[in-house]
């Protein structure tokens, strides 16, 4: 198959294309949440991101909260945001950040004026972006306009044979394109880390990579009361036939196919090091992986499941594909991109990833996901300690 | 071309993975040797569903499991060829 040279996207004001043209209404902590998604009920075409964090916190912690929330709303697929909090300097932080990039963008803080007025004015400003992005028109633009993140979910065996490696494939026939690329799920590669590391293109990657491995790896050893056996493999993984976190891991590691990464991200950070894949420090919780591969500036999101993972988020579209047949039939509203014949040796892996390639550019140009169309939007920050 | 009921990753591995919905105690299993594009045949001993690992070979307490043609973890119970592969007999070695 030829692979498509472009897609319809929506040019930014900073260079980046988006796959979407959100309007985000985000709060910066859990108790402006009931103000945000008034806001997003009283005007239409504006999306609420509420989530539980954003107060008290503090040190890394706290700067990684930052860090997604001003990710969130430079993503691409965010064509303008208003930020509310409940004091005025945090939220001033974000606004500023994501000014930036040169999309509208606004801020309101509660303190002082109560919830019913700050909705007020929030709803009068959501209401001028709204129809300001509805003006926006999808436009032509180059496949290496595309940042795909990848993260799989609810595996089971299928998943290293044939769904993983079809994502595998599609990396393999994207890279030389110039897209960027990510993957993640630091625990997950659990068992195969001396084989990721490798797949570095520099010693300096591979150094990097290994020691996010390693201090991952000691907070376990550290923190965990005896291992980890009850959560990885999870309950799914095993009913699916994954018996050893060790397994779990390799056919993980199936995703990038034969590409190298070229630099390791700390979690939520935005590559600086131009096209090709990178590898970012996260959880192998779907909905916060995802949710950092998003801050992080990725516009589209390739997600491979065994026993049938659900997972959407706000602003990135996620793509599932299984090659569970059980699940592919069980599961279908929630299946994008079937590949279980290859399984049956009915299709190649070839024909898989061009498969995948092709449903990726119909959703970059605006298809519905099934997640989208089932209204899932999960925003799951990542905490890395307790608050203050 | 026979259907496939079994698929093997690597030729080095010692398990293969059911694909089809179960397979059951005699059944004669072809296997898919993607490294390769290989063929053999295993006699199952025991259910197993899709999805599940099957021995290819006799294994003994100690020895380690070979999948996608490296260490998945060790045998904790000896399993004969056409054996049922999971968390019953096999374990990590990282805990």
């Amino acid at each position: 198959m030829e692979i498509p040279k472009s897609f319809l996207g929506y040019k930014r004001e900073n260079g980046r294309v988006g796959t979407r043209n959100h309007v985000i209404i985000l709060p910066v902590d859990d108790i402006s949440n009931a103000c945000a998604e008034a806001v997003s009920n009283n005007i239409k075409g504006t999306i609420a991101l509420p989530h539980s964090y954003g107060r008290l916190q503090f040190g890394a912690d706290l700067e990684l909260h930052f860090k997604t929330m001003i990710g969130t709303a430079k993503n691409p697929n965010v064509a303008a945001a208003i930020i509310i909090g409940i004091e005025p300097k945090w939220t001033k932080r974000i606004v500023d950040e994501v000014a930036k990039t040169g999309k509208p963008v606004e801020g309101f803080s509660i303190e002082g004026a109560g919830d019913i007025e700050t909705i007020m004015k929030a709803s009068k400003k959501a209401q001028e972006f709204s129809i300001w992005a509805s003006e926006k028109q999808r436009e032509e633009c180059p496949v290496s306009d595309l940042w795909i993140s990848v993260k799989c979910g609810e595996s089971d065996t299928t998943s290293g044979l044939a769904s993983n490696p079809t994502v595998g494939n599609l990396m393999d026939k994207l890279e030389p394109l110039g897209v960027h690329l990510c993957f993640g799920e630091t625990s997950e590669l659990t068992g195969a880390e001396q084989v990721c590391a490798k797949r570095g293109k520099t010693k300096e990657a591979q150094d990097k990579f290994m020691k996010t491995w390693s201090d991952y790896n000691d907070f376990i050893l550290k923190e965990a009361t005896d291992d980890l056996s009850e959560s990885q493999p999870t309950a799914g993984n095993i009913a699916g036939g994954l018996t050893t976190i060790e397994e779990k891991a390799f056919g993980n590691f199936q995703k990038i196919g034969s590409v190298q990464y070229i630099d390791v991200l700390t979690p939520a950070e935005e590559p600086q090091k131009g096209p090709g894949l990178y590898f970012m420090d996260t959880s192998s919780a779907a909905a916060e992986c995802v949710t950092l591969q998003a801050a992080g500036g990725f516009n589209i999101h390739l997600f491979p499941t065994g026993q049938g993972n659900i997972i959407g988020n706000p602003i990135e579209p996620v793509i599932k594909l299984t090659a569970n047949p059980l699940t592919a039939v069980k599961m279908k509203e929630h299946i994008d991109v079937d590949v279980s014949k290859i399984l049956s040796r009915e299709m190649n892996l070839d024909q898989a990833g061009d498969e995948l390639i092709k449903a990726t550019i119909r959703v970059a140009n605006g298809r519905y996901t099934c997640a989208e169309a089932l209204g899932h939007k999960e925003f799951v920050m990542t905490k890395l300690y307790r608050s203050a | 071309m026979a259907s496939t009921d079994i698929i093997i990753h690597d030729k080095k591995d010692n398990v293969g993975v059911v694909v089809i919905e179960k397979v059951a105690p005699n059944q004669t299993c072809n296997c898919w040797i993607m490294e390769g594009d290989g063929s053999t045949t295993v006699e199952a001993k025991n259910d197993v569903p899709l999805g599940h690992k099957l021995a290819l070979v006799d294994l003994n307490e100690g020895d380690t499991i070979i999948k996608y043609g490296h260490d998945i973890g060790k045998v904790v119970k000896a399993i004969k060829k056409g054996e049922h592969v999971h968390v019953h007999n096999v374990k990590t070695k990282k805990w």
